[in-house]
């Protein structure tokens, strides 16, 4: 076959009805990484893209449940990863989206200044609070509409009140020093006009916030630098915590982050052998490719763990280009959930996909 | 909402309040694979509008069933993946904690 000239896919001479010549099976199931850019990117999602040659390019709901997989690889308190086989991209990237912005978390939002002579201005100190992941069970409390007034079931209240005596050594606010208020805020709105006069407070507890959140309250890590403070300063406050989303704020957000990658597939397409297979296994800074022994002598280059590629496509550089496809496989999805708040990652993915049932039902019910 | 004819059931334009990318492509998708389906595309409008427009066109049923057959498919998806889930990490944490006993012994 003269170069330029290319035979149609129904001429060829084994092509089974019912199943899909190979260049566009790799088309279907592969992204397919070139040394300039990645081809076939766009996943063909249409059910009758392929009538033509007699294939069901659909996923029904049946062969979904048959074929889709869950495998974890790692499982720690904060983090985990685990490989999702048999999903669509489009749903696969909806529950990434909405763990980082959909799963709702328990921040600090509002902060009552009652004293701040430290070096840090008031909204810097509000916004440094925001960002202090708080060790709080979102599931357990109501959002607080506008008109809501604040009580146990949807404020949390901290109090901050540290100071630095004259005369001693420079004192570090650690986020540890946040004491939760289960009884709600101190704070009067208006100041008694004697004392022990009884004025309402910013909150209306009906009672001790423990019969909700069954647990003492405080922060998932004790050490954050909140402020420093020099001899005769202080930092009196109160912060009150609600319920909210990271789509309205990142500080809501649950997760450090959260990220898919599709696995990498490495084919080689001819046989690479002797000094040129060294040549390879070097040029890879994750160690992808490995030597096999032929026995008489002779080695060859083999893909040891395709898992670690990067795509760097630095083996595709120079001679070896013809040699190697780098491809990924695109419903095979390795997904990895940090964990930034009271939650552990098994349980706020668990929330993402049911965030995504609601929406459904919502839309439904909307319709009907 | 449902921008739609009277009497013409079989295509329609949803446009959907709070919604983004999230369910409207997660919906496309599911509607691609449904063969009563002609034509489906979302759009969003303005990006500092909070709504989406799916436009669903069907070779004659109704948009809106076909749509919320969609939407109760994706809801079929999600509760099958959060038991394929409980199973895989209840799997592992029950191996990992075997693990853990043969290390202690």
């Amino acid at each position: 076959m003269s170069k330029g000239s290319f035979t149609s896919a129904l001429n060829m001479p084994d092509v089974p009805m019912g199943k899909l010549p190979d260049h566009l099976e790799v088309q279907r199931t592969r992204v397919v990484c070139k040394a300039d850019a990645p081809i076939h990117t766009e996943g063909i999602q249409f059910s009758g893209a392929y009538a033509a040659v007699g294939v069901d390019n659909s996923n029904p709901l049946d062969k979904f449940k048959r074929d889709f997989k869950i495998d974890v690889i790692r499982l720690t308190k904060d983090e985990m990863e685990f490989d999702m086989i048999g999903i669509d991209a489009a749903i696969a990237n909806a529950f990434r989206r909405i763990l980082i912005s959909e799963v709702p978390t328990m921040t600090i939002d509002k902060v009552f200044m009652v004293d701040n002579t430290s070096p840090i201005v008031d909204e810097v100190l509000a916004h440094r609070l925001g960002l202090i992941p708080l060790d709080a069970d979102p599931r357990l409390f109501e959002y607080m509409s506008e008109h809501d007034v604040p009580n146990e079931r949807n404020t949390i209240v901290y109090r901050l009140n540290v100071s630095c005596e004259k005369g001693s050594p420079r004192l570090t606010v650690k986020s540890d020093q946040l004491e939760w208020l289960p009884d709600g805020s101190k704070l009067h709105e208006v100041a008694p006009s004697y004392p022990g006069e009884q004025q309402k407070t910013y909150t209306s507890f009906s009672g001790s916030q423990l019969e909700v959140s069954r647990r003492a309250l405080g922060v998932k890590h004790k050490d954050i630098t909140i402020a420093r403070l020099g001899p005769g300063q202080t930092i009196e406050l109160e912060a009150h915590a609600v319920k909210g989303i990271g789509k309205v704020h990142a500080k809501w957000s649950p997760v450090a982050t959260a990220w898919y990658r599709m696995l990498p597939e490495v084919i080689l397409l001819k046989e690479i052998k002797g000094e040129e297979a060294k040549k390879l296994v070097k040029k890879c800074p994750v160690k992808v490719f490995d030597i096999e022994d032929l026995g008489n002598g002779e080695e060859r280059a083999v893909v040891k763990s395709p898992r670690a590629c990067t795509l760097c496509r630095e083996c595709l550089r120079g001679e070896s280009e013809e040699q190697i496809e780098l491809r990924r496989v695109r419903d095979h999805f390795i997904f990895t959930i940090e964990s930034a708040s009271a939650l552990p990652p098994e349980v706020l993915f668990k929330e993402a996909v049911e965030v995504l049932h609601e929406k459904c039902d919502r839309v439904i019910s909307e319709l009907s | 909402m449902e921008h739609g004819s009277l009497t013409d059931e079989s295509s329609s334009t949803f446009s959907l309040i709070d919604e983004d990318h999230t369910l409207a492509n997660s919906v496309r998708f599911v509607l691609n694979q449904d063969p009563r389906v002609s034509f489906c595309g979302y759009s969003i409008p303005h990006p500092s509008d909070n709504n989406v427009n799916i436009r669903v066109q069907t070779t004659g049923d109704s948009a809106k069933d076909v749509l919320k057959d969609a939407l109760n498919d994706l809801a079929g998806r999600c509760k099958h993946v959060q038991v394929t889930f409980d199973k895989s990490v209840t799997g592992f944490k029950a191996t990992q904690s075997t693990n853990e006993m043969k290390v202690d012994e």
